[in-house]
């Protein structure tokens, strides 16, 4: 089946060889969209992918967030979700002087963290692994939370021509904020211009001839 | 039903304005869209979902609907006075009336929808263009819903009924007068909410209701579109 838009309460397949997936019901032996999205079947599952809308949060995200309280065991930390994330000290794989968490992390750092659960009591992140902590350096900024794995690409190809075409190291966190570091700001703003480009039409057809003839043209 | 009725725009009974649907006009809201009837202009902005506050109003068992409608100063051809008034809070209670039984909220514990209806220009069935509007502007938002909801006026000027009510119709004086009745539904054909506002009888109510129902599947069709059209794929998807 080909992928195409559906609205709400519509069906996209009909008979009992099909299977409900995320975002989908059945209704009557009917599979029944229960959002606007991208339908799409893979081995008799249904699915909508999102299109829009804020961010869920799902386990095993990489997501940057800023600090917003200490708390006595822990970080408060916003991701830009409608329940505020936690970072437990335990979480944290170095030691931590209890009387002094503001020096591991202050209020308004803003930290790259990875979802370890999500329960009732709210999203807890962990830092227990390379490459996440503290971001000192670079530039950051936000992008549409959906368009995050057209930037990335088919298992980061897009992101690699992105890094090889600007020379920075990009990092997208999947609540839409891209970090940016590169050798000067000059870079760091080509690659923001790159990555404007695709989240201006995610959905167009050849992104990513699109996006290697884009850094052609406008490389120095 | 008398076929001799004239409508003062020429529109058979059943005929609605010219309509137009567009999702997306508000960038920095979540979901938006624009839901225009003839002259009735309707803009609808959806944030969310979000943190509920305050936080005694917070529902830890479901997610919660908050609607506000307002008819914008120069909207109307004499200004009003731009605020809350009664009207528009029973407006925005009715429209969250006839949006909540199709929205799936309780993944969304402690939480709340907000949906903002602004009415740009009123030509009489504002308050079916801004369900219209909200509507299109939840589904846009990627709020989890079991199925559109479409609403259109059905009146009743003297004895015949007719579908999309303009200002001049609606104050139409001869005979028994005008008899407004809104109604929403969902695309299978439920009814969400339902309106009245004159005199009519039983039989005629069945009728208007089942009018109601051909209008709201026009209207589907044209928020199904406009949905489909927002999604840019410049020819062939990958």
């Amino acid at each position: 089946m080909e992928r195409k838009v559906v609205i709400p309460g519509e069906v996209i397949a009909e008979g009992e060889d099909y299977l409900p997936g995320e975002n989908t019901e059945k209704r009557d032996g009917k599979i029944v969209s229960l959002r606007y999205g991208l339908a799409e079947e893979q081995n008799n599952l249904v699915k909508v992918i999102a299109l829009s809308g804020v961010y869920a949060p799902r386990r095993g995200n990489i997501v940057v967030g800023k600090v917003e309280n200490i708390t006595q065991n822990g970080w408060i930390i916003d991701i830009g979700t409608a329940e505020s994330a936690f970072l437990s000290i335990n979480e944290v794989p170095r030691y931590v002087n209890k009387d002094a968490m503001e020096e591991v992390f202050d209020i308004d750092d803003m930290i790259i963290a990875k979802i370890w659960s999500i329960g009732k009591r709210g999203i807890d992140l962990s830092i227990k692994s390379r490459d996440l902590g503290r971001i000192d350096n670079g530039m950051i900024f936000k992008i549409n939370p959906n368009t995050v794995p057209r930037v990335i690409g088919r298992e980061g190809s897009m992101i690699k021509i992105i890094k090889d075409g600007t020379g920075c190291n990009i990092d997208v966190a999947q609540n839409g904020f891209v970090i940016i570091e590169g050798e000067n700001v000059d870079d760091e703003v080509f690659a923001k211009k790159v990555i404007d480009k695709i989240t201006e039409k995610p959905f167009v057809s050849g992104l990513t001839e699109r996006v290697t003839k884009f850094l052609e043209e406008n490389k120095k | 039903m008398s076929e001799k009725f004239k409508r003062s725009d020429g529109r058979a009974i059943d005929e609605l304005r010219p309509v137009e649907a567009r999702v997306g006009v508000v960038p920095n809201a979540d979901g938006s869209a624009m839901y225009r009837s003839g002259d009735t202009i309707a803009i609808a902005a959806v944030y969310g979902p979000k943190k509920m506050h305050p936080q005694h109003q917070q529902d830890p068992s479901r997610g919660q609907l908050r609607c506000d409608y307002n008819m914008l100063s120069f909207s109307v051809s004499e200004r009003i006075k731009p605020g809350k008034n009664r009207r528009a809070m029973e407006i925005s209670e009715i429209t969250k009336w006839a949006l909540e039984p199709v929205l799936l909220l309780d993944k969304y514990p402690n939480q709340v929808i907000d949906v903002f209806i602004d009415i740009i220009q009123a030509d009489a069935g504002t308050r079916c263009a801004g369900i219209n509007a909200a509507s299109l502007a939840l589904a846009h938002a990627g709020v989890p819903m079991k199925n559109m909801v479409s609403s259109i006026a059905v009146g009743k000027l003297d004895k015949t009924l007719v579908v999309d009510l303009t200002k001049e119709e609606e104050d139409y004086e001869e005979g028994e007068g005008p008899t407004d009745i809104p109604i929403s539904m969902t695309h299978d054909g439920k009814i969400t909410h339902m309106q009245l506002d004159g005199k009519i009888n039983a039989e005629q109510l069945k009728e208007a209701v089942d009018l109601a129902k051909g209008a709201c599947e026009k209207i589907y069709e044209i928020q199904k579109k406009a949905l489909k059209d927002a999604v840019d794929f410049g020819g062939e998807e990958k």
